[in-house]
């Protein structure tokens, strides 16, 4: 028995579930902490979008790495899936689970629904697909002052659309409810809980689900209110 | 109490199985679940009819082998019981129940509410016993276990193998039964020389009778009569990560 039974083995498959969970959970709290810059102004927010482009050679390595987290995060979700469809072919008459939360009944589905989204919002902000910004403008051509691109007039200019500013709160809210199951599933799916801080995890679980959903939905809700609107940069 | 009761009925292991009503007609409010069932069958034998099969045993909560979903909730839905401790009392008079089998496919039934639960044994042959031979009870201490450890090895060798987890979880997982016996075995002295083979060996065999994988919803851990806490299954994904780094053979050698 060796360590490849990560890969075959029910719990195996839990910890790559687990593990690979952990690491995205903690590129959305720094994704979050990012953006959040926008309430610093055009300034900061545009400085740190260049020094973000502007590292290639650790920008494609994270990006790279992120996709190979989201894969396997995928492809243990599906096969876990599968394995527990199968486990029960014969389905009750009248069954009530008796413990068991809306969240962690819908992980799959909400998993699956926040992976198209993140499908569209890399070309909505990554891509700069045109079509799919739904405002006519091409976001590539935002340009500010130091010639550098324009973040800020992007995500302002983005944010004014209110079908997407609502496909971005549908999409937060998702992530919002896999993350209130998922964060505590994965300290128990690690073998990191025991009756002592057990309760701990449950309530750190609870907290960042909320701060995560607040702090990412407070961007567009705040530029679709105003914020922003009188920014020089939009003009051109 | 008059009851009408909506049971499954299932000739032997090959056949398709259906709901079939039942009245249960003059039901004393302090008969357990499985004698109104008694009652039930008398009154289909006086009719010449095939009594309901349902599995039954020490009839005190203490074997394991009663095995009834009772309106859709392993053992009936009152905390820490077994169908057979399960009183009429808790039923309103008219009442529709609906009774049904574990369902999982590593769980097949036999006939009508008896299932075969061999793939519990296998899992227990896989690794779940002490392969030295222990001797007679050891004098009070002569052994010492930390108090904190005996507690937590005794809650989980509550376990009386059941199989309610796996019948109230929504992926038909075994990984509260598996996590009970890993555990109590692993705290304890007798049981740790064995502990990385032990629990490999007992989760291989767990994966190959086909029970789902746990998805943390806590639903084994509500109905369980014995409330075995989900906190095992934390242990028992713990033992598996270190018996995988340490390899089976990573004990201490104590002799
Ligand atoms: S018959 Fe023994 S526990 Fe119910």
């Amino acid at each position: 028995m060796s360590i490849t039974n990560v890969f075959t083995s029910s719990i195996g498959k839990k910890y790559i579930m687990a593990l690979t969970g952990m690491a995205l959970f903690l590129f959305v709290v720094l994704h979050l902490l990012g953006n959040l810059q926008v309430f610093l102004g055009p300034e900061v927010l545009n400085r740190y979008g260049a020094f973000l482009q502007g590292n290639v050679e650790l920008l494609w390595p994270a990006r790279i790495v992120l996709l190979i987290l989201v894969g396997l995060h995928i492809w243990s979700a599906i096969k876990l899936s599968a394995e527990n469809k199968a486990a029960r072919p014969q389905p009750y008459a009248q069954q009530e689970l008796a413990a068991a939360s809306y969240a962690s009944r819908t992980m799959l589905m909400s998993g699956l629904i926040i992976a198209a989204f993140i499908v569209y919002h890399l070309l909505h902000f990554t891509v700069q697909v045109t079509a799919v910004n739904l405002t006519g403008k091409d976001f590539t051509k935002l340009m500010d002052a130091k010639q550098q691109h324009d973040v800020f007039a992007m995500m302002v200019t983005g944010f004014k659309q209110p079908v997407v500013v609502g496909a971005y709160v549908v999409a937060m809210f998702l992530l919002f409810l896999h993350l209130s199951h998922g964060v505590g599933a994965m300290f128990q799916s690690l073998g990191w809980k025991n009756p002592a801080h057990g309760p701990l995890i449950a309530r750190f679980a609870e907290i960042i689900s909320w701060f995560i959903f607040l702090g990412y939905i407070s961007i567009p809700i705040a530029i679709l209110l105003g914020y922003g609107s009188s920014y020089e940069g939009l003009t051109k | 109490m008059n009851l009408t009761l909506k049971v499954w009925r299932q000739k032997d292991a090959k056949s398709p199985g259906r709901m079939v009503e039942y009245q249960a007609a003059n039901i004393i409010p302090d008969m357990s679940f499985l004698e109104m069932l008694d009652v039930v069958n008398e009154g289909l034998i006086a009719r010449g009819e095939e009594p309901i099969a349902f599995d039954s045993d020490c009839r005190e909560g203490i074997c394991g082998t009663c095995s009834l979903v009772i309106n859709g909730i392993a053992h009936g839905g009152q905390r820490g019981t077994t169908a057979c401790q399960l009183h009429m009392r808790h039923f309103q008079d008219g009442q529709t129940i609906t009774i049904e089998p574990w369902r999982a496919k590593s769980f097949p039934v036999l006939k009508d509410l008896v299932t075969d639960r061999g793939a519990f044994d296998r899992i227990i042959q896989a690794g779940g016993f002490v392969s030295v031979n222990t001797g007679g009870t050891p004098d009070a201490n002569a052994l010492p276990v930390a108090k904190v450890d005996s507690d937590r090895a005794m809650d989980a060798a509550a376990c009386i193998g059941c199989g309610a987890c796996v019948a109230a979880c929504k992926n038909a997982s075994a990984m509260l039964f598996v996590s009970a016996k890993v555990s109590h075995l692993a705290l304890l002295p007798q049981g740790k020389v064995e502990r990385n083979q032990r629990v490999l060996n007992m989760v291989q065999q767990m994966d190959a009778e086909g029970f789902g994988n746990c998805t943390v919803t806590g639903s084994c851990e509500a109905v369980c009569p014995k409330e075995i806490s989900l906190d095992f299954i934390a242990r028992l994904n713990r033992e598996y990560g270190k018996a995988l780094l340490k390899g089976a053979t990573g004990h201490k050698e104590t002799v």
